[in-house]
């Protein structure tokens, strides 16, 4: 199906330029974590994030095509498909570094886990959408906490707590809109917090306490697990205003910073192209973020509205827990830094995600 | 109605509409301070703090690799090369790259078979060494044991290969105590000031010319800069200051010389010392002491067991017999006597004595091992005739006797450019007096005029004694070092210590050169040392190791308990050119130690005129060298190192008791 005509008029051109430098970056930070000074090349990962991007680009155009209102119709049907997803992955996934988070799928491997957050926003938007502000029944929020529980449960059993808590800020941001009270808010807080003792004891795995205890403490145990904060800082300290240069960073070309290409590329971006260039590439994130929320205040209905605030939830706070990670200051998570990161299914998630936001402010003055 | 309700809901909707746009607004400018604040943590950290983490970046991917100088090259004084170095390849461990010690050393040991407990005793005492540093693990390394670390080089983080330059002895043990040998610097001498700027893990020398001349031999490292990765891969090098060679020392030591003394001694079957001189400057021409030790096994580390048996050794392999060793002179003491006694002029030229086998002296018979009848000087000192002597004991006062001594080089240390040398004993009314608390007695004089007694001297202080009356008083400082080189060409050492004077008469050196040339060129006890042509002039001399009362009781002369042998010698005997002693131990008689200095003699000489170098016949197969057994502790022939001015208690004591038997061993 061709894309209107009349809707490309209200196709979001700054934002799309946006994406796309940001993409732009993340491809050349890609190139320099993987560079082999032996050789004179990138690593394979090069290419195959190029090719992620096309595939994300094809997903993107996809998303951007069919109605956001129609696939939201439909939401139950991708939940579903998540969740089966999810549990396939449980039972039959590929393991890899200790974790099972990833589905064979023909040559490649898909991990499902990056696509929940989408799938989970378009599920609880479709969801509220149905009814509105004021009528909500006190079923309709159980079915939005078990909408939000049911694959952060799965998720963390692969074990990967990380894109779990992902899902937590694209539930809190659709329920907010939704018209969730700030008392229940709170005590939703102070809950979570009186399980927090709860959850140290049993809910974790000892490498996560001891994550957590070295955050605290990274010199403790240098060469140990405060190892990647550790050098992770040095990374980005070295950096400088102007950064070390292209291919230049001693700390991420020989291999002190830790997946140099994934987790930690912004500390490669803040080692080699210094302030300036974390200045510029975060200028550009929250600019993205800006223009997005800004798509959901003008977006035609609530469903739009929910939908775009639902995914840029979860996209800011993973922008803002990687980043922030990077320069030590939290506990290391193999959270990606989405657009930059090397991840295919990261990259094509995150793609799908802004085809729906430039689905909602294109459509913003279509009604069916 | 319907257009009420409808109302309602539009406004209702409104109020929902607004209120979505203002959360919306509410999470712009939550993330626009979100952001906020993470570029002031990004400035902090890359603007303010910039310098610090730079620095940690470099410290990070660059690695200072230590070049080891090589120590200096040692010649002889012929400038054929006595120690060298060979590159050796030791596998170290950069302890800082290592997450799992345990592991890594475990893994260690299996691949290259080194035991993993030594392995953690060497880490055990390097604990100290800064963590960056590589610690030698496996040294001198086999080419196998470097391919199959090599192989596992991820499975060995911080185990690195290293090339570095080991002390090698081309000669094995020949003249091993003139070397000495190197190991690392111990804890005690890093806080010494003459080790100031050395580290731990640095290799000096610990004993003989390696210590003496440390300061002169060592290197200086040098460092290489590179860049590694985080498995400590290196890519480049960015700076090298390359390592400085030791300076080149050559020494006094004629290796002809040395390997015709040690070669004697082996034909001879026997230990001991021998030390030979040029009488008129005090060069060493050669230094021995056996049993040696093989240098090599020091040089690239000592492994615990074989520092223990050569520790544990009944012979004392590690003693520098000849510096270290303090053994009564015997007979060859009577040189003294005859000074002293012509010198404090209490006889003349002309004096003789009767020998009727022995005589009286303050109411006790002391026996001669001869009936010489009547005898003169010289005659007294080629029959080494114990009579002769009793009576100049009795005619000097024992001070005299150790003015003279000690003029001529006993009783002192010589000063010679070798670590721990030790003082021999000649006794005196105030050594006496301290040390017992009693005043001298002059029948004790009369043991000390045959040389037993208290009297105790090494081999080295009685070849400075045989070099000093050969040269006609000048008692010269004894060295080791000839000159060095720092590259820039040779420099003669400095002079030593200048000689003393031993303000003896030309008659009187005369007088006793014609004895001692009798000793050797007539009927006398040195026959076996004599050169044709040479004019060779020496002294025999026992020492006794055990009193003939207690080997009465032992029923026979176990080869452990046996005399010791002395000769010193000098020649020819007008204008001397060499002078020595040797000291054959428990060799049983002294006239077994001269053919030792008569083949050091002739080399000499052979050398000098360019002759071909005199060879001796390969040592019979079973070498009868004496051994003892090695659970029975032997009285040692020798005092303790550590105790420097007592005289060697148990054979001097020995020795006191059986002068009035009669010196019965004597020839």
């Amino acid at each position: 199906m061709i894309v209107d005509r009349r809707l490309m008029a209200y196709f979001d051109w700054p934002l799309a330029t946006a994406i796309s430098l940001l993409s732009m970056i993340g491809l050349v930070m890609v190139y320099s974590a993987t560079y082999d000074s032996a050789t004179g090349q990138a690593g394979p990962q090069f290419l195959r994030h190029l090719g992620a991007l096309g595939l994300g680009l094809v997903a993107l155009i996809a998303c951007l095509a069919i109605d956001y209102r129609s696939l939201a119709e439909r939401s139950f049907v991708f939940y579903g498909g998540l969740t089966l997803a999810l549990v396939l992955t449980l039972v039959a996934g590929v393991e890899q570094g200790g974790a099972q988070r990833w589905l064979g799928l023909g040559g490649a491997t898909v991990q499902p886990s990056e696509f929940a957050r989408v799938t989970l926003a378009l599920a609880l938007a479709a969801l509220f959408a149905r009814t509105r502000y004021g009528q909500r029944s006190t079923l309709d929020w159980l079915i939005a906490g078990a909408l939000v529980g049911l694959p952060a449960l799965l998720i963390m059993q692969q074990p990967d707590l990380g894109t779990a808590v992902t899902l937590l800020p694209v539930g809190l941001a659709i329920m907010l809109l939704a018209g969730m009270r700030l008392r229940v808010l709170s005590l939703v807080f102070v809950l979570a917090i009186l399980a927090a003792p709860i959850v140290w004891a049993y809910g974790l795995q000892d490498y996560q306490r001891t994550r957590v205890v070295t955050f605290l403490d990274p010199e403790q145990d240098p060469r140990g697990a405060g190892y990647q904060q550790i050098q992770a800082r040095i990374t980005v300290g070295s950096g400088g205003l102007t950064g070390r240069g292209f291919l230049q960073g001693t700390q991420s070309q020989y291999d002190f910073v830790p997946a140099a290409h994934t987790d930690f590329i912004f500390a490669v971006l803040a080692e080699e192209h210094g302030f300036l260039g974390v200045v510029v590439t975060l200028g550009l994130y929250l600019f993205v973020i800006f223009r997005s929320l800004q798509a959901a205040r003008v977006a035609e209905d609530r469903l739009g509205a929910m939908l775009v605030a639902g995914i840029m939830a979860g996209f800011a706070f993973q922008v803002i827990y990687n980043v922030t990670m990077s320069a030590g200051l939290l506990p290391v998570k193999g959270l990606t830094l989405p657009l930059l990161s090397y991840g295919r299914s990261s990259i094509i998630a995150t793609l799908i995600g802004f085809g729906l936001i430039l689905n909602v402010r294109m459509r913003r003055f279509t009604k069916r | 109605m319907a257009i009420k309700r409808s109302r309602s809901i539009e406004q209702a909707s409104h109020r929902d509409a607004r209120r979505v746009a203002r959360l919306l607004l509410v999470f712009q400018v939550a993330a626009g301070l979100v952001f906020g604040a993470i570029l002031v943590a990004f400035w902090y950290f890359q603007v303010s703090q910039h310098d610090r983490f730079l620095a940690r970046a470099e410290n990070n991917h660059q690695r200072h690799i230590d070049l080891r100088a090589a120590r200096g090259v040692v010649f002889d004084r012929d400038g054929r090369v006595l120690v060298a170095n060979r590159d050796a390849l030791n596998i170290s461990l950069v302890r800082e790259q290592v997450d799992d010690i345990d592991g890594v050393i475990e893994t260690l040991a299996r691949v290259t078979g080194i035991d993993r407990r030594t392995a953690q005793n060497v880490l055990e005492r390097n604990r100290n060494v800064p963590p960056s540093r590589p610690i030698v693990m496996v040294p001198h390394a086999s080419l196998a044991q470097v391919a199959s670390v090599a192989a596992r080089r991820l499975e060995l983080p911080g185990v690195v290969v290293e090339q570095s330059p080991t002390r090698h002895y081309p000669s094995g043990s020949l003249g091993a105590h003139s070397f000495g040998y190197v190991g690392e610097i111990t804890d005690v001498q890093l806080s010494l000031d003459g080790y100031a700027g050395l580290r731990s893990g640095d290799i000096i020398g610990h004993a003989g010319v390696e210590h003496a001349y440390n300061h002169l031999l060592m290197g200086t490292d040098g460092t290489r800069r590179v860049v590694v990765d985080s498995v400590g891969r290196e890519f480049e090098t960015i700076s090298e200051t390359p390592p400085v060679e030791g300076h080149r020392v050559r020494l006094t030591i004629d290796y002809d010389l040395q390997k015709a003394a040690e070669d004697a001694f082996r034909l001879a079957g026997f230990n001991g010392a021998a030390v030979v001189l040029d009488p008129w400057t005090g060069e060493v021409l050669a230094l021995v002491s056996l049993p040696a030790y093989d240098p090599n096994a020091f040089a690239a580390g000592i492994d615990a067991d074989t520092w223990t048996a050569l520790n544990r050794d009944a012979l004392k392999p590690l003693q520098n017999r000849a510096l270290q060793g303090r053994y009564s002179p015997g007979s060859t003491f009577k040189i003294a006597m005859a000074v002293a006694a012509l010198e404090e002029g209490v006889i003349d030229p002309d004096f003789k004595v009767r020998c009727g086998g022995g005589a009286g002296f303050y109411g006790r018979f002391y026996r001669c091992h001869a009936t010489h009848g009547e005898v003169g000087l010289e005659e007294a000192l080629e029959k080494s005739c114990n009579t002769f002597f009793y009576t100049l004991g009795e005619k000097l006062d024992v001070d005299q006797i150790h003015r003279w001594a000690t003029a001529l080089g006993l009783g002192e240390v010589s000063g010679i450019d070798l670590p721990y040398e030790v003082q021999g004993l000649i006794p005196s009314r105030a050594w006496k007096q301290e040390a017992t608390g009693e005043r001298w007695y002059p029948g004790e004089t009369i043991s000390v005029a045959i040389g037993q007694g208290q009297v105790s001297v090494t081999p080295l202080s009685l070849a400075v004694m045989a070099a000093t009356v050969a040269n006609g008083g000048r008692r010269v400082t004894p060295r080791l070092i000839d000159a060095w080189n720092d590259g820039s060409g040779w420099q003669p050492a400095p002079d030593p210590a200048p000689p003393t004077v031993a303000p003896m008469s030309p008659a009187t050196a005369a007088m006793v050169r014609a004895g001692l040339w009798y000793v050797v060129n007539r009927q006398g006890t040195g026959r076996r040392g004599r050169v044709q042509g040479r004019d060779v002039i020496g002294k025999t001399g026992t020492a006794q190791v055990i009193s003939l009362d207690g080997l009465a009781e032992l029923g026979g002369t176990p080869p452990h308990l046996r005399d010791h042998g002395w000769f010193v010698f000098a020649a020819p005997r007008d204008v001397p050119r060499i002078a020595g002693a040797v000291f054959a131990e428990h060799s049983e008689h002294g006239y077994l130690a001269a053919p030792i200095a008569r083949h050091v003699i002739e080399t000499f000489f052979a050398k000098a005129e360019g002759e071909p170098l005199p060879v001796l016949p390969p040592p019979p197969a079973p070498a009868p060298v004496p051994t003892a057994p090695p659970e029975v502790p032997p009285a040692p022939p020798e005092a303790p190192a550590a105790q420097p001015a007592v005289p060697a208690t148990a054979e001097a004591d020995a020795a006191a008791v059986t002068a009035g038997d009669g010196n019965g061993s004597e020839p």
